[in-house]
């Protein structure tokens, strides 16, 4: 009987060993296999609940991880100040719908987990801490950033963007409409997925990304600086050249024309120069230089302003890049010249061409990131102005600068003239259906010899007049904002 | 008897030291898992832990008086993972809400008093057998309560509690220790019957077809639960616990390669017939299929979570209080091990499943010393059934076997498993004091019945 005792021992004991072999293999052989599993929501959930890095503009907290009030299964809830005014920059960490803005590109950083904090993980590893994430400290001004959202009237769609073009430091970027990033980081599920279901439909409101980085608009007018670029680069034309300026130029292969820009002084003359065309923003002169140019060189012009292209790696937010169109007819391509059809560009697009006019023809690299601190609170990283590519020369600059000046002194941006500053400027209309209804823009900066400050403002679905009104006197008001200082 | 100590020792003291460490390891997993609580060591966990100090070694008093030879490695061993259920359970509570802990704490109350009551009435383990046939009345009255309409209840698709006054209670639990009984009372008894008789086929010594019917018995039992209570784990372990006995009763293979058979055709029709079963093996087989994983009923998100929990902890764990076991479904009962594999790690995990095996081998260990036929049965029946209640729990977690709803003894939330398994401690410990008791002292020399001559026998 002892013996069948030993035995049956036996059995227990081969029962154990297939635990143990069933334990080591979940938890040291299939572990990766298991935390790398899509179903496994671990990791966000721990991240969601950690205490994460503090984004900062102009020293105030603009996203935070505040201790959770009782009942609550996280230990932190992360909280978005100012929220309407953010919402394009820091997005949002959901725990259903996931993380967006700096809150998804910066993530490493937040979390303490960069390269550059390794010692410090290391040393909360010891003591047995949570790894504490860096602080982000935002190039953007709290003031300018509110007057900016201040600047689009409650119920307008429409972008802002303010930077400086010599380093390429993003002052504002604000659009509307905007909502509470608070809404999605809650941590009631329930209440989540409501406000989801809510803004998600909300037209101009993107949960995804900035609308000011993120959505293509129609650059209409804005676009002939790329023309006017194109057309000086290429030798054919320069500053004294003569266009053909008639009030309607009938479109190859169709039977519509296009007309020039009813409201400006354009039918006061049939022929114009580059000044002329500028100040009172005639079409037909521009359809003109692309059909003699060609598609090609519009395109490539086009392309070193940054259409097509990337942001660059300083732009920590999602970026879509501006389209120009390929494969086009000559109506087409006259179109497209004077930023319709299917020219599309984001607020920040128009902004950074604008910027590498001011800056000599050199695009800097759009940035966001004044400084990274480590837990300690010592920067380790203070991004530098970077080149980010050669849009044209300086001569094409300087001369479209001053072209630019005129169209603000003298032209059709005159909204825009600051008291002893000069500014310099481009207005823009696209045209959206045929309901009278446009994207109305504005982009330029000041002072025109020693440029501080560029200002690109689209206001969407507005008709002329309102457009007018909100986009070269709210540039005065921003140029002010930031040169005053 | 070789196993035979030369100068048998009580050793008292031994399990009062030990008891104090493992009353640490309870404690002290309770007070850290409260440790960025504020108050941290509320009013809960002082009552907590001085409940538990103090009926833990009464306990150790009883023995002193009544069973002072007992081993002194058993007791102390199932005060840790008792407490470390407690912990666990606590800490739950603190993620959910629920309040599990203070009912789990009342039911290791009434388990440990009633353990006392056993040992101090009963005092000889030999006293069970003159129960041997009420103890089959018991165990059928058992089994059948939860199919008693207005009294048992269904949870989960399973029919394996009764409801009284509002609280539910498992007789399954029970019934593990009533039919043990009666297999160690039926099989010492008649034993020698069974083994004389029966053809040779082969290597194979065939038992008489009248002599199987304990064996047939069995199987219809473990069968009827599987069916009626739709419980694969209970019905498993309870054909296990009689597989053991029965071997352990006549020495005899071919039993065992018969019984193997008998649960795997009976195993095999289940799956193809009752669609609970067939469900339990699709989710055990195709865990990762996300149709599967989805599942309302009989999915394996359960078992996925508990797998990405157990993951998440690796080999040192996350440190008690640290990591989401929250996130898994039924975190405190069905799924604890893998909220302590989350928390504790590989090697946290590894110690508990190391005291299961020292419990069960001090069992074994009991079982070898005791001299009479039915304390041999009955303590090797109810210690391979500790071990195969480990390996179903444990062994469905990692995702060895089909997950089925067994409770984990000692640490999962629930007041019947606590109870019965405490009884089944209180058991081993009379039958290791009676092992380990110098001879000339043992008692109740009418009590033995004609087959302990059968003992010594090799």
């Amino acid at each position: 009987m002892n013996q069948a005792i030993r035995s049956t021992w036996i059995v227990a004991i081969a029962l154990f060993a297939l635990i143990f072999g069933g334990i080591t293999y979940v938890q040291f052989f299939a572990v990766d296999e298991l935390k790398n599993n899509p179903w496994n929501n671990r990791a966000l959930l721990q991240n969601f609940c950690n205490e994460r890095g503090t984004i900062l503009v102009g020293g105030q907290p603009i996203a935070q991880s505040v201790p959770s009030t009782n009942g609550d299964t996280c230990k932190y809830q992360r909280q978005y100040n100012n929220p309407l005014l953010y919402s394009g920059i820091t997005g949002f960490f959901s725990r259903s719908f996931g993380q967006t803005g700096l809150e998804k590109q910066m993530e490493n950083d937040l979390t303490g987990n960069t390269d550059q904090l390794f010692y410090d993980r290391v040393v909360s590893m010891f003591l047995g801490n949570q790894p504490k994430g860096a602080s982000v400290e935002l190039t953007i001004d709290p003031k300018i950033q509110a007057l900016a959202y201040s600047l689009i009237p409650d119920g307008q769609r429409g972008s802002i963007v303010v930077m400086n073009p010599k380093t390429g430091n993003i002052i504002a970027m604000v659009s509307k409409p905007s909502y509470d990033t608070n809404l999605m980081a809650s941590h009631n599920p329930s209440a989540v997925a409501k406000a989801w279901s809510q803004l998600k439909d909300v037209p101009g409101i993107s949960l995804y990304n900035s609308a000011a980085t993120g959505d293509l608009y129609s650059p209409g007018s804005v676009f002939k600086l790329v023309d006017t670029a194109a057309a000086l680069s290429s030798g054919k034309y320069n500053k004294d050249s003569v266009l053909p300026n008639p009030a309607a130029l009938p479109l190859p292969g169709t039977n519509v024309s296009l007309p020039n820009y009813l409201y400006g002084g354009c039918s006061a003359q049939t022929e114009a120069d580059f000044a002329f065309a500028l100040e009172q923003s005639c079409n037909t002169p521009f359809a003109h230089i692309a059909l003699d140019l060609g598609q090609n060189a519009i395109a490539e012009q086009a392309r070193k302003f940054g259409f097509g292209q990337d942001a660059g790696d300083q732009l920590k937010l999602d970026y879509t890049p501006s389209v120009f169109p390929s494969d086009l007819n000559q109506a087409q391509l006259a179109q497209s010249a004077v930023g319709q059809f299917d020219v599309k560009a984001t607020p920040l697009q128009i902004a950074l061409m604008t910027a590498a006019i001011a800056n000599n023809g050199v695009q800097m690299k759009p940035n966001l990131i004044k400084a990274l601190r480590g837990p300690d609170l010592r920067p380790y990283d203070e991004p530098k102005p970077e080149v980010l590519r050669t849009s044209t020369t300086p001569e094409i600059s300087k001369q479209i600068t001053s072209w630019m000046t005129d169209v603000v002194d003298k032209g059709i941006a005159s909204g825009a003239q600051v008291p002893g500053v000069e500014v310099a400027g481009k207005t823009g209309t696209a045209e959206l259906g045929a309901g009278g209804q446009n994207n109305s823009w504005f982009t330029g900066f000041a002072p025109a010899n020693d440029p501080q400050v560029v200002v690109s403002i689209v206001m969407q679905d507005v008709d002329i007049r309102t457009g007018a009104q909100l986009t070269s006197p709210n540039a005065k008001k921003l140029i002010e904002a930031v040169l005053n200082k | 008897m070789s196993q035979q100590l030369p100068v048998a020792k009580p050793r008292r003291n031994v399990e009062a030291l030990l008891l104090v460490l493992a009353l640490a390891v309870g404690i002290g997993a309770n007070a850290m898992v409260s440790l960025d609580k504020s108050p941290w060591m509320d009013s809960d966990f002082w009552t907590q832990a001085i409940l538990l100090t103090v009926l833990v070694f009464s306990i150790h008093v009883v023995l002193r008086i009544r069973a002072k030879y007992a081993d002194p490695v058993i007791l102390p061993i199932v005060t840790a993972l008792n407490g470390l259920g407690l912990a666990m359970i606590h800490r739950l509570d603190i993620a959910t809400g629920e309040g599990a802990g203070g009912k789990q704490l009342t039911w290791t109350a009434l388990a440990i008093v009633a353990t006392a009551a056993v040992l101090w009435f009963l005092r000889d383990h030999r006293v069970l057998r003159r129960f041997t046939y009420i103890s089959l009345v018991v165990s059928a009255v058992l089994l059948i309560l939860p199919l008693v309409p207005g009294l048992g209840a269904n949870i989960n698709g399973a029919n394996l509690w009764i409801v009284v006054g509002g609280m539910t209670f498992q007789p399954g639990e029970i019934a593990k220790i009533t039919l043990a009984i009666f297999f160690a009372g039926y099989l010492s008894s008649n034993r020698d019957l069974i083994l004389l008789a029966g053809k040779k086929v082969g290597p194979l010594q065939l038992p008489r077809f009248k002599d199987m019917g304990p064996l047939f018995a069995a199987w219809l039992v473990s069968i009827g639960i599987l069916v009626f209570q739709r419980d694969m784990g209970s019905s498993f372990m309870f054909f296990g616990l009689f597989m053991a006995m029965i071997y352990v009763a006549t020495s005899r293979v071919s039993w065992v390669v018969l019984g193997l058979v008998l649960i795997a055709v009976g195993g095999f029709a289940a799956a193809k017939i009752f669609s609970h079963v067939a469900l339990r093996v699709d989710g055990w087989l195709n865990a990762f299929t996300p149709e599967v994983y989805g599942r309302a009923s009989g999915g394996s998100g359960q078992i996925v979570q508990g797998l990405f929990g157990m993951a998440n902890g690796g080999l040192l764990g996350t440190g008690l209080g640290q990591g989401r076991p929250d996130l898994v479904p039924y975190a405190n009962s069905d799924m604890i091990i893998a909220s302590l594999g989350e928390e504790l790690g590989l090697i946290g995990l590894f110690a508990i499943v190391l005291l299961y095996l020292l419990l069960v081998t001090r069992g074994i260990r009991a079982a070898l010393g005791t001299r009479d036929a039915f304390g041999k049965l009955l303590g090797c029946g109810l210690s391979f059934a500790l071990a195969l209640q480990c390996f179903v729990v444990i062994g469905g977690i990692t995702r060895l076997i089909p997950l089925t709803g067994l409770t984990t003894p000692f640490l999962a939330a629930g007041g019947s498993s606590l109870l019965a398994n405490w009884i089944v401690v209180a058991l081993l410990l009379l039958i290791s004091d009676a092992a380990r008791r110098p001879y000339s002292t043992g008692p109740l020399e009418a009590d033995l019945g004609p087959a302990t001559e059968a003992v010594k026998l090799p």
